[in-house]
């Protein structure tokens, strides 16, 4: 494809927007879309279901959830992970698209994290797949960094006031994760029971990990 | 570009709605959407173009469609734009010949690996950093009419740097097809009463990524 990028986008300034139409039934323009790229030979059928299966069934919060549940158990693998997590990620095999440079942000019973993209939808999909709709929601996004101790308690979770909190806005390539609290009385729990624990919510920061699974959300 | 996507501190945008046991996908076709975009966008255009395509997406339509159409307008409107599909193609869904100018094309067993490798923004090559960790900084008050990833709440405020995460392209070059022009992110954190005034929380704040262009010596 022509890289002559800069002429295209001048165009940007004067265009009139009208042809942006709303697909009226988005699955059957997607569908069209699609057939056309083939047809032109400009896609890869198989390369589309590769994609699709990735996401839905290999990359998810699950990854995230062991790379908790070994921050956990393991205080020299803790260490790594706060200090250079892109790195500590990558021994247990996670890194690459949307995360190829990560942060971890510890939550203590004084420090409360929260990760947010105001400006599109920035997220670390190696850990924890692809966003919910919520957190790609106009509401998310909008008043997390005004007002994220009202966001937390839609979420259920009322911090005290003497808990600080830390939001986390993804404006750039670097994608955050935030390693939650260990609950209460979980020493017994073995490394994959304590990741069973581990919620996609507590690792965006707007949630916790409760003690058993029931009560937990996402 | 001031545009309704940087919405951090509106505050009309209703509750967050989770969803109980969200689908990665919700219908086919959003799966299906999200797969022909990264088929089509592996490398190309850079990451900053088709964000910028969805920020001009009209601000009305950009409230009232859901993620994937969003998608859909971006990268067909690029595809337009570089002349991969012409306006004719896309209205009628039938393909007037091969793409004249087809780069490489994305197959199935190429998806694995080009996940794994990601897209890294970081760039190797030697920029002096324009700040320093622990330095007091001012967000500029700058209102650049096209891509930006400074956010407007952010500009004019006082922060301080509390780490420097490398040399990294520029998203307001990039985007316009104008180079990488590499400089140093930093992440900088703003007290909550810097960004909201006095009634904010005096404990918190927000941890923007910043590029060197978008500060300014305090």
């Amino acid at each position: 494809m022509a890289p002559d990028l800069a002429s295209a986008q001048e165009h940007d300034h004067d265009h009139d927007h009208d042809h942006q139409a709303v697909p009226s039934d988005p699955a059957l323009r997607v569908k069209a879309l699609e057939s056309l790229l083939v047809a032109k030979g400009l896609v890869d059928r198989a390369a589309l279901d590769a994609l699709v299966d990735t996401y839905e069934h290999k990359v998810g919060p699950r990854n995230g959830a062991r790379v908790v549940a070994r921050a956990w158990v393991d205080m020299a693998y803790k260490g790594r992970l706060l200090s250079n997590a892109t790195a500590a990620i990558a021994e247990l095999g996670y890194g690459g698209a949307e995360g190829e440079q990560m942060l971890v942000v510890e939550n203590t019973a004084k420090v409360h994290n929260l990760v947010v993209c105001t400006l599109c939808s920035c997220y670390p999909w190696p850990v924890l797949g692809l966003p919910p709709v919520w957190y790609k929601s106009a509401a998310y996004r909008s008043r997390s960094v005004i007002d994220p101790r009202g966001v937390l308690r839609e979420f259920g979770l009322e911090l005290a006031d003497d808990v600080e909190v830390r939001v986390w806005d993804s404006t750039a390539e670097l994608r955050f994760l935030v390693l939650p609290e260990r609950p209460a009385a979980t020493e017994h729990l073995n490394e994959s029971e304590l990741a069973a624990l581990v919620t996609r919510d507590a690792m965006v920061g707007v949630g916790r990990v409760a003690r058993s699974r029931e009560g937990a959300h996402a | 570009m001031n545009g309704i996507h940087d919405m951090g501190g509106m505050q009309d945008m209703g509750p967050i709605r989770p969803e109980k046991d969200e689908p990665v996908f919700h219908a086919a076709w959003e799966g299906r959407m999200f797969a022909l975009d990264m088929a089509v966008d592996g490398g190309w255009p850079p990451l900053d173009a088709f964000r910028y395509q969805i920020e001009l997406i009209p601000p009305a339509d950009y409230l009232r469609m859901s993620y994937y159409e969003k998608w859909y307008t971006a990268l067909t409107e690029l595809m337009v734009k570089y002349g991969s599909l012409t306006r004719e193609e896309l209205d009628s869904g039938k393909s007037a010949g091969p793409a004249k100018k087809t780069g490489h094309v994305l197959r199935g067993a190429e998806v694995a690996p080009m996940i794994a490798a990601g897209w890294p923004a970081t760039v190797e090559v030697k920029v002096d950093p324009q700040f320093r960790t622990g330095q007091r900084v001012r967000a500029r008050s700058i209102n650049p009419v096209s891509h930006t990833r400074l956010p407007r709440y952010a500009r004019g405020k006082l922060g301080t740097i509390v780490q420097d995460h490398g040399v990294v392209v520029f998203p307001d070059a990039s985007a316009q097809g104008l180079g990488q022009k590499p400089q140093h992110v930093y992440l900088v954190r703003f007290a909550m009463r810097e960004l909201w005034g006095a009634e904010a929380s005096p404990r918190d704040s927000v941890y923007i990524s910043m590029w060197d262009d978008y500060l300014e010596p305090a």
